[in-house]
């Protein structure tokens, strides 16, 4: 099933090794070997190649699933509990990779993050976990005291609306930053969303706290 | 989804794959009862006893001399001799002495007292004058059953699906996993019991969407989050409570009809014929009151009667706290999940305490939607491990994509958890964290592998305590120790720890805190497999023919692509090595099949080679033609990477 593509495949690649089982050539990246079909080790690809899209920050999530599930019910170890160890070896290796992927990409913030740094490798040593920004650092503050003082449920809702317009916001402001190449912008925005996300997790703790002292 | 068994005699073989001896099972290895079933062309088949009965009490009684008598037997010698029986044993999987403080009182044996100067280590139980581990107990239910399927499907069974709850940690999945092992059985996969509910639903009732599986048995408690279509059943989160179950139902009935005897007989201490008494008692009235609604019943012991009535709302009253406790946690994994009560479009109830009204009534009104148990809940899950068995020998198209119940993380300074791999990460999942020394010239470092979700490691569960060392000296902070976990499809950890600087390694497969380590499982293996290196010289002749097969296919292959590069001497040099291969395949010796295995290996090499020299020039053409070829990196040199790639 996998043939064709990986003959295209073959077409692209200068990078050409050994299949460890019948030792004949294949292309860099396959998954399964054309000539015998086993099980290939995972090869070095980023993680939007791995799942076949392009490096945006733009995903089709329901398309990123489809091939997702396409390629684990390839390589998903329960296709090879009967094969030999270094079969399963490999289709755990294989399916480690997929889901390391698959889990990234499927979220916006984890997908912002990676992108940043596959973009940026070097440029942005400290990454986008620095806080230097006062803009976030004030707007994170802020939102978290009105959180603390929250005593009615209303209150907690309406701050869970803002932080959930805010988080969209900032997903379609990622997306305009990374199409103008705008790294910086696309760091800073990376870490506004870590605290926005954040804020959505002590909004829960929040809810729970009220809900527990009725 | 049952069919009706056929009647046949030992040896025949009554299904179609049944001379197919890679034939599978799917094992429920339950707290209260187990279960085995086997699919045949995604049809299920529940195996039964000659009175029809399905459910295998999980109880195992020893004679004195050792033997064990597993199931309605066993079961029936609890009250006469409950020195010789154990029940519950699988609240006791991959449990340390120090766990059981938490269970004190609530266990129907006795339990060893711990050996001076050990620390940690598996429970023992005193049974019939013998000291034996939960594992052994586990094994021979797990040996009945496969004795069960072996009589009626007439041919030897050696491969199976066992399931464990979903909230099971790392040690218990460990603990089942050894107790196959000791029964000879093959564990093909360990699947979490609600994703195997799940499965049977799915395939036999057609399930689609997102749904909700509450499963509460005997003796733990599991919800999973659900999403189902096209053949995927991908969990999304799941949780429990290893330690929550019907047992506790009827503890909590026992206690309350304990009370009540106290009162009359006055106050004294509970002797241990009365406590398993009014806990047989207890159950029976707990059964009762999921179909009438009030009974009596008598508490007879050491000549005392005392008469008991009991109302369904009493009972209810009783566990009320125990049910909302599964809510509570339904609560949470549904957050977990991202997901509100109205996204789920159906519950599928597994186990045999979702029988009790009061369960069926909140669970209902928490999803606001009626529960599924079309499929017997006693049996559904067996039968997702038979159709789970048959995918993985026969093949399927369906995919189940599972989760890691619990956090996994290591101990750092002050006794505080680093989560490494969050709870609900999908499985296979490997990820690494650095870490570095706090002292100038620290030449070792502990690693402590923790699992659960309290910030700080005495609230955790410890896995597995292990030391790097050989950390060459450097001032504190300078060395890069990376800490990688990974966890299989199975759901069991495996963690090394690299300082990078230097390559100094440390593996571990994590079993020592709670499990039993390799020499106490192979004296095991010893003492109770009569045949065991029969069992195990026929599982490495089986290994070597399945190498031995992909090697000859491997041949068989590269000659129907690259036969030209071969002349009719050479071929025919090949096809002698081949037919060799076949030969000694078809044989029954080990040695013989790996030599010509390795032959085979030798005498294709030069083809090998030729065929890279083609498949290197035929990129390298297709790179001029489209003009694309990269210069910093040679194409010839690519022959050199597999080495690299192996790692």
């Amino acid at each position: 099933m996998q043939k064709e593509a990986q003959k295209a495949d073959a077409a692209e690649r200068p990078r050409v090794s050994p299949c460890w089982s019948c030792q004949g050539p294949v292309p860099g990246e396959a998954l399964f070997c054309h000539t015998c079909q086993a099980v290939q080790p995972p090869g070095g690809d980023d993680h939007f190649s791995r799942l076949g899209l392009d490096t945006d920050f733009d995903v089709d999530v329901a398309a990123l699933e489809r091939r997702y599930f396409d390629l684990q019910r390839q390589l998903h170890p329960d296709r090879f509990a009967t094969r030999t160890a270094r079969e399963r070896l490999l289709s755990q290796q294989q399916a480690t990779s997929l889901n390391e992927a698959f889990e990234t990409l499927k979220d916006p913030l984890r997908r912002a993050d990676y992108l940043v740094h596959l973009k940026g490798a070097g440029v942005l040593p400290e990454g986008c976990d620095a806080v230097n920004d006062p803009v976030i650092l004030m707007e994170a503050m802020e939102l978290r005291e009105a959180l603390a003082e929250a005593e009615a449920s209303h209150e907690v809702d309406a701050i869970a609306r803002r932080t959930r317009e805010d988080i969209d916001e900032c997903i379609a402001e990622l997306s305009r930053a990374f199409d103008a190449e705008d790294l910086e912008g696309a760091c800073r925005l990376t870490t506004r969303l870590k605290y926005l996300r954040k804020l959505g997790d002590e909004i829960r703790a929040r809810r729970a706290k009220l809900a527990s002292n009725d | 989804m049952v069919d009706l068994l056929q009647i046949h005699e030992p040896g025949e073989t009554p299904l179609p794959h049944a001379d197919d001896a890679s034939v599978a099972i799917g094992i429920d290895l339950g707290t209260t009862n187990s279960v085995v079933a086997i699919s045949t062309d995604g049809k299920t088949q529940v195996l039964r006893d000659d009175d029809g009965q399905a459910l295998v009490p999980s109880v195992v009684a020893y004679a004195p001399d050792g033997s064990a008598v597993v199931g309605a037997l066993a079961k029936r010698l609890l009250l006469d001799r409950p020195d010789c029986v154990v029940s519950s044993v699988k609240r006791l999987m991959g449990r340390g002495v120090g766990d059981l403080k938490a269970l004190a009182g609530t266990l129907p044996f006795e339990v060893e007292p711990p050996k001076e100067g050990s620390e940690g280590g598996m429970v023992r139980l005193r049974v019939a004058g013998h000291s034996l581990t939960p594992v052994q107990v586990s094994a021979e239910i797990l040996t009945a059953l496969k004795e069960r399927a072996e009589e009626q499907l007439g041919q030897k069974v050696e491969k199976a699906v066992v399931t464990v709850p979903a909230y099971f940690d790392d040690a218990a999945r460990t603990a089942t996993r050894d107790a196959a092992r000791l029964a000879g059985l093959e564990v093909l996969r360990l699947v979490n019991e609600p994703t195997a509910a799940a499965l049977a639903y799915g395939l036999d009732k057609g399930a689609e969407g997102l749904y909700a599986v509450y499963d509460l048995g005997g003796g733990t408690f599991d919800i999973s989050i659900l999403r189902m279509e096209k053949g995927v059943f991908q969990v999304l989160a799941t949780g429990g409570d290893a330690a929550l179950g019907g047992d506790d139902f009827d503890h909590a009935v026992a206690e309350h009809f304990l009370g009540q005897r106290a009162k009359r007989l006055g106050a004294r201490a509970i002797t241990p014929s009365e406590a398993k008494m009014a806990l047989m008692t207890a159950r029976l009235a707990k059964e009762c009151l999921s179909r009438q609604t009030e009974g009596e019943w008598v508490l007879d012991v050491d000549e005392r009667q005392t008469g008991h009535r009991i109302d369904r709302a009493t009972f209810e009253d009783l566990i009320t706290p125990l049910v909302e406790r599964t809510t509570d946690i339904c609560r949470a994994v549904m957050d977990d999940a991202g997901v509100g009560p109205a996204d789920v479009r159906g519950v599928v109830l597994v186990g045999g305490s979702t029988r009790v009204p009061m369960v069926r009534r909140r669970v209902a009104e928490l999803f606001d939607a009626r529960p599924l148990s079309d499929i017997d809940p006693d049996e559904v899950v067996a039968c997702g491990a038979a159709l789970q068995a048959e995918a993985l020998t026969v093949g399927s198209d369906t995919l189940l994509l599972d989760v890691t119940p619990l956090s996994l993380g290591i101990e750092t300074m002050g006794g505080m958890v680093e989560k490494i791999i969050p709870r609900n990460t999908p499985i296979p999942v490997a990820k690494a964290q650095d870490f570095t020394t706090y002292q100038d010239g620290q030449g070792a470092m502990s690693i402590h592998v923790l699992q659960g979700e309290r910030e700080m490691a005495d609230q955790c569960r410890s896995l597995a305590k292990f030391v790097l060392t050989g950390i060459p000296p450097m001032t504190a902070g300078a060395a890069r120790i990376r800490v990688s976990f990974a966890v299989d499809a199975d759901g069991l950890l495996t963690v090394s720890a690299r300082e990078e600087t230097t390559g100094v390694e440390q593996k571990v497969e994590v079993k020592p805190s709670y499990g039993l380590t390799e020499e106490e499982m192979g004296e095991m293996l010893y003492d109770s497999l009569r045949n065991a290196q029969a069992d195990m010289d026929r599982r490495l002749l089986a290994e070597a023919r399945v190498e031995a097969n992909r090697a000859l296919n491997a041949v068989v292959s590269a000659l129907n692509i690259d036969g030209d590069l071969l002349d009719d001497g050479e071929r025919a040099q090949v096809e002698r090595v081949m037919a060799a291969v076949r030969d000694a395949v078809a044989g029954e010796d080990r040695d013989i099949i790996n030599a010509a295995a390795e032959d085979l290996e030798k005498a294709t090499r030069e083809f090998a080679e030729r065929r890279m020299d083609r498949g290197i020039s035929a990129a390298l053409a297709g790179q001029s033609v489209d003009g694309l070829v990269d210069d910093d990196e040679p194409a010839g040199n690519a022959a050199t990477e597999p080495e690299k790639q192996d790692h």
